[in-house]
């Protein structure tokens, strides 16, 4: 099978010089690997022509120009920290991308929401800690399943401890999936996408589809009577529906890789987007809540509850009455 | 509707309380490991070594000789499938007149006749009247071919065990007689095993071909070795059996949707049931992921009162306070 326009099947020439016996491709790979060093050290580089900024151990947080070439290079700033609270020492004409993800970031979650220490008091149900329960269920299935990844798919077929941490791996994803499925029903019947919360429900939906998948091409990777069976079962639908060409069921291999590397990365993807949203957005509120404990929307900008940090010490004179609010207790939340 | 809009959009403005959300991971990950190690330390988790060839030709020769009859005949379940192995239309499904299976094609081309059974002979060697067989199978016109396995399929109804080979009693099928004989051998002693995995003999990866084979018996007969076993394990399409496990394990509970549409008309007797389940499920799992946006679906919750559960506490409190005057600390909880 040739799928290049120059077919290297045919023997090398081989390089030999004293002890040092090199193919002539090997030897193009280290030539080419050296020129581009020399160009790396020798090629002037770009400079940015607008601002430089140099924060050293004299330089005391203030600038100085490290370039010469035009006098508007010297930005002399104040106190670093005090520029560095807005996010760009440069300044914000001149924003950088990374800069600007920041910004957002930190406008959209702050520490604060992303890692709260105040939650607000209705959420007082164990169906609650479903959520975290699903996460842990998570955690605890991708690192059984990793050491199973370490030692190959037929490890635990002959190894007791294999046997062991498959069984880890399978119990795992049963608790994985049934917390899943558990924190669903309860978010659907508290309505859980009201108040900009619809992303956060798709989210999570998503991520419940994915993981029936991932479980599916987990069973398919199991080499043994039930990959077998299922295998040879589920095809027909695979090929039904036209998916056949893409996913073959009953090629192993495929199956492995969408299981360790391809599917994993989507749902934990997924179910990433879907913490941050919680964090986001926080839990909703009681349906018919009580007037008084709500803020009309566009007060805040997010939809989310005040936390103890932003929440208490800026705003105003709600914040007395928060503080008194504060009871002591533990719940879960995602 | 757009009070109640405002009210959903609304910030909570309540009671709050302490909260520790890294404690309340790190608790989570020890519950759930505790959880994980006491279930498996008790219950382990199945393996069942999986269906060989070598078992099949074994345990039922006759059975097996008779696959392999239908694979030369180009009538076995897979010679007839359809798209994505060939262009049958054994196993060409449509909905309403779209077929998106027959649109995409043969993607993984697979003939039956040569990949299960004549490849596999041909890589035998020691063997003087095999290859003559083969020779003469090859050079033979097609219906002479088709003669010769009719004749056989014919004979092989009388035939009966003798030892470990199979006596199929004596009639017009030419060289048939020899390369099945020669190919009930080679499963029985595991050869066929390693020679039907693509790529083989070494990595090998895919095992569309064995299992093919191997699946052709299961559809052709209910009595096969490998239904015997699948039905024992209560593993078969008509006993939910995607969803269950070997043993007494569970498997995969999170399948009962899918699987129960098997089981209810029109698709469990329908030509198109699996493609019609896997549009009702698509549908369905549409609908889960856009609920906040159907009217109805969305509205379920405010009319059935399960959140007074989730709730109860909040609602308790705000029925002995009066928030507008107080607002006081909450229930602690």
């Amino acid at each position: 099978m040739l799928a290049a326009i120059f077919d290297l099947n045919s023997p090398d020439h081989y390089l030999h010089w004293g002890f040092i016996l090199i193919s002539l491709a090997n030897f193009l790979v280290v030539i080419a690997m050296l020129v581009l060093f020399v160009l790396a050290l020798t090629v002037p580089f770009v400079h940015d022509r607008r601002r430089h900024r140099s924060v050293g151990p004299g330089s005391q947080g203030h600038t100085r120009a490290l370039s010469t070439e035009t006098s508007e290079s010297v930005t002399p700033v104040g106190p670093s920290h005090a520029r560095a609270d807005l996010g760009d020492p440069f300044g914000s004409e001149h924003a950088l991308w990374t800069t600007r993800l920041r910004r957002l970031w930190l406008r959209w979650l702050p520490p604060e929401k992303l890692l709260p220490d105040s939650q607000p008091a209705y959420v007082a149900s164990w169906i609650y800690v479903f959520g975290v329960l699903t996460l842990a269920g998570l955690v605890v299935a991708i690192a059984s399943g990793a050491v199973l990844a370490l030692e190959g798919p037929i490890w635990w077929h002959e190894s007791s401890v294999g046997l062991f941490v498959n069984s880890l791996h399978m119990w795992s994803v049963e608790c994985f999936m049934a917390f899943m499925a558990i924190h669903l029903w309860g978010k659907f019947w508290m309505a859980s996408w009201r108040g900009k919360r619809a992303l956060t429900w798709m989210t999570g939906a998503v991520a419940f589809l994915v993981s029936v998948f991932e479980a599916f091409t987990g069973y398919l990777s199991q080499t043994n009577f039930d990959s077998q069976w299922i295998a040879f079962e589920s095809k027909d639908a695979m090929n039904g529906a036209g998916l056949g060409a893409f996913f073959n069921t009953m090629n192993f291999g495929q199956a492995l890789m969408l299981h360790i590397v391809f599917v994993p990365l989507v749902l934990v993807a997924i179910v990433g987007i879907h913490i941050v949203m919680v964090r986001l957005r926080g839990v909703s509120h009681p349906i018919e809540a009580h007037p008084e404990h709500l803020e009309p929307a566009g007060t805040n900008g997010t939809g989310a509850v005040s936390t103890r940090s932003s929440g208490l010490e800026g705003s105003g004179g709600t914040a007395p009455h928060l503080a008194e609010s504060i009871v002591d207790a533990t719940g879960a939340q995602l | 509707m757009r009070e109640r809009r405002r009210e959903d959009a609304s910030t909570w403005r309540g009671p709050v309380r302490r909260y520790d959300i890294l404690k309340e991971a790190t608790i989570a990950i020890v519950v759930v490991l505790v959880l994980t190690v006491s279930l498996a330390v008790l219950f382990s988790s199945p393996d069942v070594a999986p269906v060989t060839l070598q078992a099949w030709a074994s345990a039922q020769p006759k059975g097996f000789t008779e696959i392999a009859l239908r694979e030369l005949e180009d009538t076995s379940t897979s010679a007839t499938y359809g798209p994505p192995y060939n262009h049958g239309t054994g196993f060409l499904q449509q909905f309403y007149g779209v077929s998106i299976q027959h649109a995409i094609g043969v993607t993984d081309p697979i003939d039956p006749a040569r990949a299960f059974v004549l490849d596999p002979l041909d890589t035998v060697t020691g063997q003087p009247r095999l290859t003559s067989a083969l020779d003469r199978y090859a050079a033979a016109p097609r219906a002479t071919r088709t003669a010769w396995l009719h004749s056989y399929g014919k004979a092989i109804a009388a035939a009966r065990l003798a030892g470990p080979s199979l006596e199929v009693p004596s009639a017009h099928y030419g060289p048939v007689g020899e390369m099945l004989g020669a190919f009930l051998g080679m499963a029985r002693s595991g050869g066929l095993d390693a020679e039907l995995v693509e790529h083989a003999p070494f990595y090998v990866t895919n095992y569309t071909n064995p299992i093919l084979f191997l699946g052709d018996s299961a559809v052709a007969q209910p009595n096969s070795y490998w239904n015997e076993i699948v039905s024992a394990q209560h593993l078969q399409g008509t006993q939910w059996g995607m969803m269950n496990e070997t043993g007494s394990w569970p498997g995969q509970p999170w399948l009962w949707l899918y699987t129960m549409w098997y089981q209810v008309e029109p698709m469990r007797t329908s030509h198109n049931g699996d493609l019609e389940v896997i549009v009702i499920m698509t549908v369905l799992s549409l609908g889960l992921v856009f609920v906040p946006f159907i009217p109805g679906l969305r509205d379920l919750p405010r009319m059935v009162p399960i959140h007074r559960l989730v709730w109860k506490s909040y609602y308790r409190t705000r029925r002995q306070e009066t928030p507008g005057t107080t607002n006081g600390p909450a229930e602690p909880t």
